[in-house]
């Protein structure tokens, strides 16, 4: 048993000391009834060697991005990850610690969270960020619950935008599913453009809305001028929540805050986590600072111990369930704090400088590719809307582009039928640093076969 | 050492600097070249910024793994210091895992890639859900929720959903006074109110006290076994009898499973749903607070109500299931926390049946080992044999002025993460302790002595003890400044620092 050290002669001693005659006699509290049945019928353990043996066989039944050529998007992006920024997060000082409870022997979990919560200030043009949600769904799942904390009672229409992330649209459905008093409606989106429709927004706006829910950039990658959005708001008092799952696009894109949104979420994964299936990764979570004490989760404040040293602590714990129970803002307790430090470093190691860049990169391969696939492979785009590094195209036959591609390992794009039947022939492509300009041309000349 | 010579030593080392406060204007640890046009060329002016982002940090790259590297210094782990925090299961985290995360053929998947894509991982998810399902007894698991908390609130909404459709969802939940705060808070996000209830003279809840307040109106109860005292709920066959004759529900927070595997099966208990934390029992790294994931495992009545995506077997094949209609729906994006699943999977692989059961007594005998050895010099919330965690009080120690946060703090001099404290909210003062499986009995050693030490100091020189840490980087923190003028972000200008009025 190698994660148990005790001996036989330990577990004798250690019985002797507490009076046990045995290890049973440990739990002879516990009923008969159901110390019997406790058997667990699993197989006996494996040595370290056969579990990564069988764990490489399962991994060789995926196909990954080391070996095939990935055009995917849609909420998880293929980025370049510095190795310093996995070294970071393999320190045991980090990966094993818990939630910085006690501060004095924390300050490494909790100044590198006050710096996170900077970044992200920075990154978005908001006032204050918390230390991270589960994930960008939930995370725009807990700013509509923020929302409906600040607002007054009669306002309890959410408007959401069908151009958000589909996946975050229900989970935003699920959570509100069980609170009667809010009304979830859909504002669409403009065929054209693929941008949400300002017009219908305005329509649908009025002074029961809470607030309107919007991708920036939105799922079909085009970006939302947000600005007409807000002025709509102002006029009804709805709030405005930004939601971005590709982060890296605020490099370039003005930011949420000088926009004026209220809130300002996303899912944090571009930033220097890879993509594992999709998780883990983190929320970010950002808002107003007049919100501050409504805001869900985590908080980590600027302090100082006895003899005036800058410090941090977890703070505004009044908030949270461990203090507020049925009362506190969220029931939230995790940061995703290993995920957020990777966010971290990756932001550091990048700078100013190095994250403007790749974002240019990312621009430049997604604007050559897309022009490429309707010049040179048949495509027709679907929407004129601007985009950072993904976009929708249409092809006559997507299942037969995908089999196509799939015959030269190649991940094209994402179909989007599944979620939006009014576009049956559509796909959703990605472009970033990771696909190189020869892997772009070897994607058109496959799909124009 | 005297009190003015640990000051200095403690003062020769500089404080770390934030990220923003060091570096040099165009510095960066990226050297990608330039390409493509100007940006300007294909997105309009209007949506751009004007500047790059100000203040953002410019390092290089061993600058910033050196800061990184200062900062770790600066933690207590379960690598560097014994940490025995009670509920939060810290046992070591096993090096495979992290090394199989890490494999190309799990960290460089897509979910959006189609399943037959994903044959191996989507295996692997099949497979966990079933072993879960063993080891807690309950008939189907869903591996979705991204923690404990969402694990309960995904846990509430099976159960309103189910008794939505028999016509009623009811209006109340059964929570214990020694629950995890989150019970309460995930019953308000699910639309419930909270009727709570008392531990009896013995620490568990009686069937009598629970049968007092259940009606029609109750949905569910939540209990946590064992409970946050360490305790077997020893009455949970005749509660959930109580709950299930009046038509509710048991829900259990399966927070401590670290106490119970290959002992006590929850499916057995009348349970019909649970959580599970795997950063717990299932030995995947805290994180510093996340990431984790809280499965739920279900009885089959509730199977239908499950998450979605649900993964099915088709012959030889699995696929992804989204079209279940009497599901709650989704409760985050894509297939959970899969590194996090992925962890667990391999150290359920690593264990066997016979290993987890071993880690759960093993986990038994320290406990029981660390209350015996204590039980003279600290007053036991409980005198009673304990399951994976034992909770003291400070009630000997206030008589001199010294308080269960004076203790955890002089813990950290003898270099030892303290137990959780004030928590059960139950127990005065409590010292929640919960060293794990994984630790050798001279540690347990080691540790005892010191909380024996730390008594016999409450005594001789209790102020030793109240001015505590001595030993840390910093000394005890301003926690109320922090709250009354917050700073929640570093700012160029201090006129511009963050407070809120």
């Amino acid at each position: 048993m190698r994660y148990t050290p005790h001996t036989v002669a330990d577990q004798e001693r250690m019985l002797r000391a507490i009076g046990c005659a045995s290890l049973d006699d440990l739990y002879r509290h516990v009923p008969q009834s159901l110390r019997e049945r406790a058997a667990i019928a699993l197989p006996a353990g494996l040595t370290e060697l056969e579990v990564r043996r069988r764990l490489s066989a399962l991994g060789a039944r995926n196909v990954s991005a080391a070996d095939w050529s990935f055009f995917l998007g849609g909420g998880i992006y293929h980025h370049f990850i510095p190795s310093a920024v996995d070294a970071t997060i393999s320190r045991a000082e980090f990966s094993t610690s818990y939630t910085p409870y006690q501060p004095e022997v924390s300050q490494g979990t909790l100044q590198a969270l006050f710096e996170y919560q900077t970044l992200i200030c920075q990154l978005t043009g908001m006032e204050v960020s918390n230390a991270a949600v589960y994930d960008g769904a939930s995370a725009v799942a807990e700013a509509v619950l923020m929302a409906r904390r600040i607002q007054p009672v009669k306002k309890r229409r959410v408007l959401i935008s069908r151009a958000l992330h589909p996946q975050y649209r229900a989970v935003v459905a699920t959570y509100l599913k069980n609170l009667e008093d809010v009304q979830l409606e859909e504002i669409p989106f403009d065929l054209a453009s693929g941008a949400t429709d300002v017009e219908q927004l305005k329509r649908q706006l009025n002074d029961q809305t809470m607030c309107v829910v919007v991708g920036y950039p939105n799922f079909f990658g085009v970006i939302e001028d947000l600005a007409p959005m807000r002025a709509a708001c102002d006029g009804v008092g709805a709030q405005l929540i930004s939601v971005t799952s590709e982060p890296l696009a605020l490099a370039l894109l003005k930011p949420p805050g000088e926009f004026g949104a209220d809130i300002a979420v996303g899912e944090g994964q571009s930033l220097g986590v890879p993509m594992s299936l999709g998780g883990p990764a983190f929320g970010f979570f950002a808002c107003q600072k007049k919100f501050v004490r409504n805001i869900p989760g985590r908080l980590v404040g600027e302090t100082v111990d006895g003899e005036g040293r800058r410090g941090f602590v977890l703070t505004l714990a009044t908030r949270e369930q461990h203090i507020r129970r049925e009362k506190a803002t969220s029931n939230i307790c995790t940061s995703q704090t290993l995920c957020a430090l990777a966010a971290t470093v990756y932001m550091a190691l990048l700078g100013k400088s190095g994250l403007r860049r790749i974002a240019e990169i990312n621009v430049a391969r997604a604007h050559d590719a897309r022009a490429k696939l309707i010049s040179q492979a048949n495509c027709s785009p679907l929407f004129t809307g601007p985009f950072f590094n993904e976009f929708v195209l249409r092809s006559t036959n997507v299942p037969e582009l995908f089999a196509k591609c799939a015959t030269e390992k190649i991940l094209p794009g994402i179909a989007l039928a599944q979620w939006y039947p009014e576009l049956p022939d559509s796909f959703l492509t990605c472009v970033t640093e990771m696909n190189p300009p020869e892997e772009i041309d070897r994607l058109v000349r496959t799909v124009a076969r | 050492m005297s009190e003015l010579s640990q000051d200095k030593k403690r003062s020769m080392v500089a404080p770390p600097k934030l990220l923003f406060e060091s570096g040099s204007a165009g510095r960066s640890a990226v050297d990608w070249p330039a390409e493509g046009g100007k940006v300007e060329d294909s997105i309009p002016a209007h949506l751009l910024r004007q500047d790059g982002i100000s203040d953002f940090p410019e390092l290089g790259e061993l600058e910033v793994l050196r800061h990184f590297t200062g900062l770790s210094q600066r933690n207590f782990s379960i690598e560097s210091q014994f940490y025995p925090l009670g509920s939060c299961t810290m046992k070591y985290n096993p090096k495979i895992n992290e090394a199989v995360a890490r494999f190309p053929g799990f960290a460089q998947l897509h979910p959006m890639a189609a399943p037959e894509y994903l044959q191996g991982a989507l295996a692997l998810l099949f497979e966990l859900e079933q072993m879960l399902a063993e080891i807690s007894g309950m008939e189907h698991v869903s591996l979705q929720p991204s923690a404990g908390a969402q694990g309960e609130l995904t846990g509430l909404m099976l159960i309103r959903a189910y008794l939505a459709e028999r016509g009623d969802p009811r209006k109340n939940i059964i929570v214990p006074d020694t629950a995890h705060g989150t019970n309460p808070a995930s019953s308000t996000l699910c639309g419930y109110d909270v009727i709570q209830i008392s531990s009896n003279d013995k620490g568990v809840i009686d069937a009598a006290a629970v049968e007092k307040v259940m009606d029609a109106d109750v949905a569910a109860i939540m209990i946590t076994n064992p409970n946050t005292l360490g305790l077997f709920e020893t009455n949970i066959e005749a509660i959930a009898q109580v709950v299930h004759a009046k038509g509710g529900m048991v829900y259990l927070d399966g927070a401590n499973l670290n106490a119970l595997m290959g002992i006590a099966k929850p499916g057995h208990m009348g349970v019909d749903v649970l959580h599970m934390n795997l950063h717990k029992t299932f030995s995947t790294p805290h994180g510093g607070g996340g990431p984790g994931a809280g499965p739920v495992g279900v009885k089959a009545q509730l199977r239908d109500y499950l998450p979605v995506p649900r993964i099915v077997k088709s012959g030889e094949n699995f696929v992804l299931d989204e079209n279940c209609p009497k599901s709650v729906g989704r409760v985050r994006s894509f297939l959970g926390n899969f590194g996090v699943l992925l962890r667990a999977y391999t150290y359920i692989l690593s264990l066997g049946g016979d290993g987890l059961e071993n880690a759960s007594r093993m986990a038994l005998l320290n406990a029981n080992y660390i209350r015996t050895k204590l039980e003279k010099s600290y007053q036991l919330a409980y005198n009673q044999p304990c399951m994976h965690e034992c909770i003291l009080t400070d009630r000997i120690q206030h008589k001199n002025g010294v308080s269960t946060l004076d203790i955890a703090k002089r813990l950290l001099d003898y270099g030892y993460h303290p137990p959780t404290i004030y928590f059960p909210l139950v127990v005065s003062g409590a010292l929640m302790i919960e060293p794990t499986e994984t630790e050798t009995p001279e540690t347990l050693d080691g540790f005892c002595d010191a909380m024996l030490a730390i008594a016999q100091e409450a005594k001789d020189d209790p102020e030793l003890v109240k001015s505590a840490p001595h030993s840390t980087p910093v000394s005890r923190l301003d926690e109320a400044r922090a709250a009354r003028k917050p700073v929640l972000r570093w700012e160029a200008s201090p006129a511009k620092a963050g407070s809120d009025d």
